[in-house]
């Protein structure tokens, strides 16, 4: 099986996709000629011609906006907004118009579009490069948001989400484009082509939207997370010696609240990380559906890790991003309780 | 050191407001017949002047002259008319239902039915138009029955949109008549995405796309333009200047050193300014706007200029912010008497048979309204199911939402 980066699986994805189906257009701010700012769509244009594949001018409510008529036509448009913290201009586009159109027409119009985003920190981005707006989606009913953590589910979650007949945001933690990330800026960066889940199936497969998966069996705490964050938490556990069951959520909505059941009531203890600053944060909707389904399981007060409630910095930005060392003081403090 | 003047804020200001004599100036209205027609394929800047003056093809006396002219049948003119006084007699009952307490709101077009209906009839089937609450003149003119029109504006148990919308903002994809959204302009970049579309596919099919003179302000109009003039997709880009954006006149919206027609050419779109009030003017003006979009020579905008001559919709009084004799001083005067003189001077009509017709479409409103009725109102009879309000959330509605719905107990 072929070894992918995180960018070659997409960009797998999407060809996969356009060979098979010609409603599938891709387009976004530098995504033709130059194949995107991360490469993801590189040789697309090329391959499937510039009706299929262009450039779009910047401006992200437009992209949204023709996308979202593009649906309603009958294609299938991927667009990809160049960083997630470019997207605010889209959201009223997203909010008012994707989300609510299969509702508010009674079921007669529908925007089957997917909206790509790199997302999250770790790049030294600074504020405008590094942001992860993961609750601003979730928060939305209509729309279905996930994130992957590696080449292989990023390649399935991104067909899913194409095959998909409503709006679904697909947010790609840009630090795990080339590599997976412990979350340590000072070790040497490891490429997917050493990493088990760097093997990416040819042709078509999909990662179910609402299914999580168990990155780590463990006993002792279950660890709530997705993107970068779950390759932290391996970290974490590894280096603290806790027996934490790490689980990469991939999908926020639909959320498989199952498999955080089933894992929460195993281990009696739960951590919840994300990159995401912690106030009203996607951690927050996590600890409320441990509560409401899992109180009685539960020996310890739920730990959430996340970003701090400020701008993303840049000089400061191994302080302010949650790494292992956090993440570790947190499964042991949950162990304490 | 020489004094530096202080700085003043401009923030324009009608000429006119309650008690003072209506003015119209601006409007700058142009004798019938006078603006040229060019030809479909001309290079846009060579008719930049068209986006500032008038077409007009109905002179005062009712004739049909100059080169817009177009050659419509008696027939297809009566039918004009009766689609606009059918829009209005709809119209009518439908402010009367909100008083009586049927639904909770309701946005007329008064005044301005010839935009929509005259448009309407240069489409061709499959066409999307990308409407505004206020082209209702669009789906009447379609042929598009008004009981389902009543339904959705009762929210009663026929009601294809299941109660969740706002009377007014339809649906109805039969009749190419995109989902009204009721957040301003955001139908503007969608028309031009299902352009765009139409083009990658190598479909015959085009859009036309609808906002109103207040709404041109919006983020969204800009991003259309930007992306229409970029791919030249096939969407005919209406703008509707009806004089008021709620209390607002248009030199807030940004039109009061310039004319909204002339948006489009820094975006290198060709441009026309019309006469919204002149049935023939708007079907001539569509019709070459369609043939420009159909022959994939891109998109056109056109300004219509019309007058909103009722209130904003059943919540507003337009007497505390413009003189109530303001619309009698319109100068393009009311789109159905304009259209009944032009009939009646080519020996095509009379004022019986106008009698008749008002008559007919009364009873034509009536009878849908009694039918509408029989299947609730908003407050009365019955209703969409409480269960439905969890449906088309999602095309399969998911678990935590039949959770929701559990815990409603429906």
């Amino acid at each position: 099986m072929a070894r992918l980066s995180m960018v070659e699986a997409i960009r797998d994805a999407l060809d996969c996709k356009m060979a098979e189906d010609t409603r599938v257009v891709v387009f976004g701010e530098d995504v033709g000629y130059f194949g995107g700012v991360f490469r993801c769509t590189e040789g697309l244009q090329r391959k499937y011609g510039r009706s299929r594949c262009f450039d779009a001018p910047i401006n992200e409510s437009g992209i949204v906006g023709v996308a979202i008529g593009m649906g309603v036509y009958g294609l299938r448009p991927v667009a990809e907004i160049q960083f997630a913290d470019y997207f605010y201009p889209a959201y009223d586009q997203i909010v008012s118009e994707a989300a609510r159109l299969r509702y508010r027409s009674g079921g007669e119009f529908s925007a089957p579009i997917v909206v790509r985003m790199p997302c999250g920190g770790g790049i030294y981005g600074g504020q405008t490069h590094s942001q992860s707006p993961e609750a601003l989606l979730t928060h939305v009913c209509g729309i279905k948001t996930v994130i992957p953590s590696n080449p292989h589910d990023a390649k399935g979650l991104l067909i899913a989400a194409i095959e998909d007949d409503d709006p679904v945001i697909v947010l790609e933690p840009k630090r795990l484009y080339n590599g997976p990330f412990s979350g340590h800026p000072d070790q040497p960066s490891v490429a997917w082509s050493k990493h088990p889940l760097g093997e990416v199936p040819a042709g078509r497969y999909v990662v179910p939207l609402g299914k999580a998966a168990v990155r780590r069996e463990g006993r002792a705490v279950t660890v709530l997370c997705y993107g970068t964050m779950v390759h932290v938490a391996e970290a974490a556990a590894s280096e603290t010696g806790v027996d934490a069951e790490i689980l990469d959520l991939r999908s926020l909505i639909p959320l498989d609240v199952d498999a955080i059941q089933a894992s929460v009531e195993k281990t009696g203890r739960c951590v919840i990380v994300h990159e995401a600053t912690l106030t009203s944060g996607f951690g927050a909707e996590l600890a409320a559906q441990v509560m409401e389904r899992c109180f009685y399981a539960l020996e310890a007060p739920i730990l959430r890790v996340a970003g701090w409630d400020t701008p993303y910095p840049h000089a400061e930005e191994w302080d302010y991003f949650p790494g292992p060392e956090r993440v570790g003081r947190a499964l042991l403090e949950a162990l304490e309780a | 050191m020489a004094a530096v003047p202080r700085l003043s804020l401009h923030v324009p200001e009608p000429t006119v407001r309650p008690g003072g004599r209506p003015d119209f100036s601006h409007v700058g209205v142009a004798p019938a017949g006078e603006a040229r027609r060019p030809p479909v394929d001309v290079d846009p800047a060579e008719i930049r002047d068209l986006a500032f003056s008038l077409i007009r093809v109905l002179d005062e006396k009712g004739d049909a002259v100059g080169p817009w002219a177009a050659a419509l049948t008696p027939q297809q003119l009566r039918q004009g008319l009766r689609d606009m006084l059918l829009t209005r007699a709809y119209d009518a009952r439908m402010v009367l239902s909100q008083r009586q307490g049927k639904t909770s709101f309701y946005i007329q077009c008064l005044g301005e039915e010839a935009i929509a209906c005259a448009h309407r009839k240069a489409l061709e089937p499959g066409d999307m138009c990308f409407p505004t609450y206020r082209q209702q003149g669009l789906l009447i003119a379609a042929g598009w029955p008004l009981v389902d029109m009543m339904c959705s504006v009762f929210s009663n148990e026929k009601d294809r949109l299941k109660g969740r919308q706002l009377a007014g903002l339809y649906s109805a994809k039969e009749a190419g008549f995109f989902s009204v959204s009721g957040n301003l302009g955001t139908q503007y970049p969608q028309a031009v995405g299902w352009a765009m579309a139409s083009a990658i596919a190598g479909d015959t099919r085009i859009a036309s796309a609808w906002i109103g003179d207040g709404s041109t302000a919006e983020s969204d109009f800009h991003a259309a333009l930007v992306f229409a003039s970029v791919y030249r997709p096939p969407v005919i880009l209406n703008v509707v200047n009806n004089q008021w954006a709620i209390s607002s006149y248009q030199g807030i919206a940004g039109g009061e050193s310039t004319k909204f027609a002339a948006r489009a050419h820094g975006f290198g779109l060709p441009s026309l300014r019309v006469d919204g009030n002149d049935y023939l003017a708007v079907y001539a003006v569509s019709c070459w706007a369609e043939e420009r979009a159909r022959a994939n020579l891109g998109p056109t905008l056109i300004e219509w200029i019309t007058y909103r001559a009722g209130a904003h919709s059943t919540s507003d009084d337009p007497s505390k912010y413009r003189p109530k004799d303001e619309g009698a001083a319109w100068p393009l005067g009311d789109p159905v008497e304009r259209l009944k003189l032009h009939l009646i001077r080519r020996g095509e009509w009379s004022e019986e048979r106008d009698r008749q017709m008002r008559a007919e479409v009364d009873a034509e409103v009536l009878e849908a309204a009694r039918e509408a009725e029989s299947y609730g109102t908003l407050h009365e009879g019955p209703k969409p199911s409480s269960a439905s309000m969890f449906e088309d959330v999602y095309k399969e509605m998911p678990r935590h939402l039949r959770e929701q719905r559990q815990q409603l107990g429906v």
